[in-house]
């Protein structure tokens, strides 16, 4: 481009004015989720002083570069907060783009020239789209790595193995059984299986929502797995549309004693084992 | 060529697997086992695995199949001592070993033996 751009004097000399037009740009689209004024403002103000010390090292039109690596950290900062604080993509990328409209009014004043003015348009709007989906990609690798985290917490939270009397577990599963959780929950029981010498293990699948073919199979795997280490699996927990399932869809859950209660399995686990609960004597 | 022994107690007979299996030593092991069933009319095999870190598909059909040739020859087995890795890899193979009894460990899996000979015994045995 042979024509000196005039994008960097402008943010410049004009910082005041391009921040109130653009505040209000901004609560003009995003209107109840905008934040306080004075963070927005100073927020804003960060973001064009960047811009503008970036701009005025001459490259105004490729910010991969490394002097704009102030910029990308300045936007890195912003979409990130705002994608935890549960702004959409749209919203954090809108950040970016209400600028354009700002800058075009103040470009449309300075620049007469109708070549110039048109050259100056192009450029920013390049430019200021590019920095627009940066927001977008680091707004979603934001909300990506909350996912992976909350995943990772559910992942570990919900895979106890509990001891319900001296040769009896308990693995109450809550959530949907999918592969990567039978493997975690099949490692835990048959760690516990060998640490505690159990003979019986129970499957409470109370908290399981529903139970399809795969979670069956899922299922039947553990059941296998702790077979094989001379452990008994009962399933319990077992809801009347979760027994209806399981017939609908000709789910074949083989030998597996199953039970409708924890209740009821612990009796059969105690049974097996020879004991049996009384009353206490003398007591009511 | 090595060998994995095999101790007679009483009726039954004891293998206990100490080294890493390959091919080889699970096909000697088979011979070896079924020759000794018939040999002393044993009518309980115990296998014991716990040393057993590694199996791919061969080791956990051998497993099985001893287990069934046991059985044709009038004797029951149990496996112990399987290692939670090694119950996992099996079920991923789709290895269930469905006529293969299992216990924890040796002490079990000789009561469970005892149980599953007791359950048998009106057949006959107990009156020889």
């Amino acid at each position: 481009m042979t024509v000196k751009m005039r994008l960097p004097e402008i943010l410049q000399h004009h910082q005041a004015v391009l921040v109130t037009d653009w505040l209000r740009r901004q609560q003009d689209i995003l209107g109840h989720r905008a934040g306080s004024e004075r963070d927005e403002r100073a927020t804003a103000e960060q973001f064009l002083k960047a811009l503008g010390e970036a701009s005025r090292t001459g490259n105004v039109t490729d910010p991969d570069q490394a002097e704009w690596s102030g910029v990308r950290e300045v936007l890195s900062d912003i979409s990130r907060d705002r994608a935890r604080q549960g702004y959409s993509s749209v919203e954090t990328a809108t950040f970016v783009f209400s600028l354009k409209q700002a800058l075009f009014d103040r470009l449309r004043q300075e620049v007469k020239d109708p070549d110039a003015l048109a050259a100056e348009f192009w450029a920013t709007t390049l430019l200021l789209d590019r920095l627009g989906l940066y927001t977008t990609e680091v707004h979603q690798k934001t909300r990506e790595e909350v996912i992976g985290r909350q995943q990772q917490e559910l992942l570990e939270l919900s895979t106890p193995v509990v001891q319900l009397w001296d040769g009896v577990l308990a693995l109450p599963l809550i959530g949907t059984l999918d592969s990567a959780r039978t493997q975690v929950v099949m490692e835990s029981l048959l760690q516990r299986i060998v640490e505690t010498g159990a003979g019986i293990a129970i499957i409470d699948i109370t908290g399981v929502p529903t139970v399809d073919t795969l979670v069956a199979q899922h299922l039947l795997k553990t059941v296998s797995a702790a077979r094989l280490m001379g452990a008994d699996c009962i399933i319990s927990g077992i809801r009347p549309q979760i027994a209806q399932t399981i017939v609908h869809l000709g789910v074949a859950l083989g030998d597996v004693t199953t039970k409708a209660t924890l209740a009821g399995a612990l009796a059969v686990a105690l049974a097996r084992l020879g004991l049996a609960v009384g009353r206490a004597p003398g007591k009511a | 060529m090595e060998r994995i022994p095999i101790l007679k107690m009483g009726e039954y007979l004891l293998v206990s697997i100490q080294v890493d299996m390959h091919d080889r030593l699970a096909l000697a092991l088979q011979d070896d086992l079924t020759e000794r069933i018939v040999q002393h009319t044993a009518h309980g095999v115990l296998i014991d695995i716990s040393a057993l870190e590694i199996v791919d598909s061969f080791i956990g059909r051998m497993i099985g199949n001893i287990a069934a040739m046991a059985h044709i020859l009038d004797a029951q087995t149990v496996v112990v001592g399987m290692r939670p890795a090694v119950a996992i890899t099996l079920v991923e193979l789709g290895l269930s070993l469905p006529g293969v009894h299992t216990a924890l460990t040796v002490e079990r899996g000789m009561a469970r033996l005892q149980e599953l000979l007791e359950t048998e015994s009106p057949n006959g045995r107990a009156a020889s």
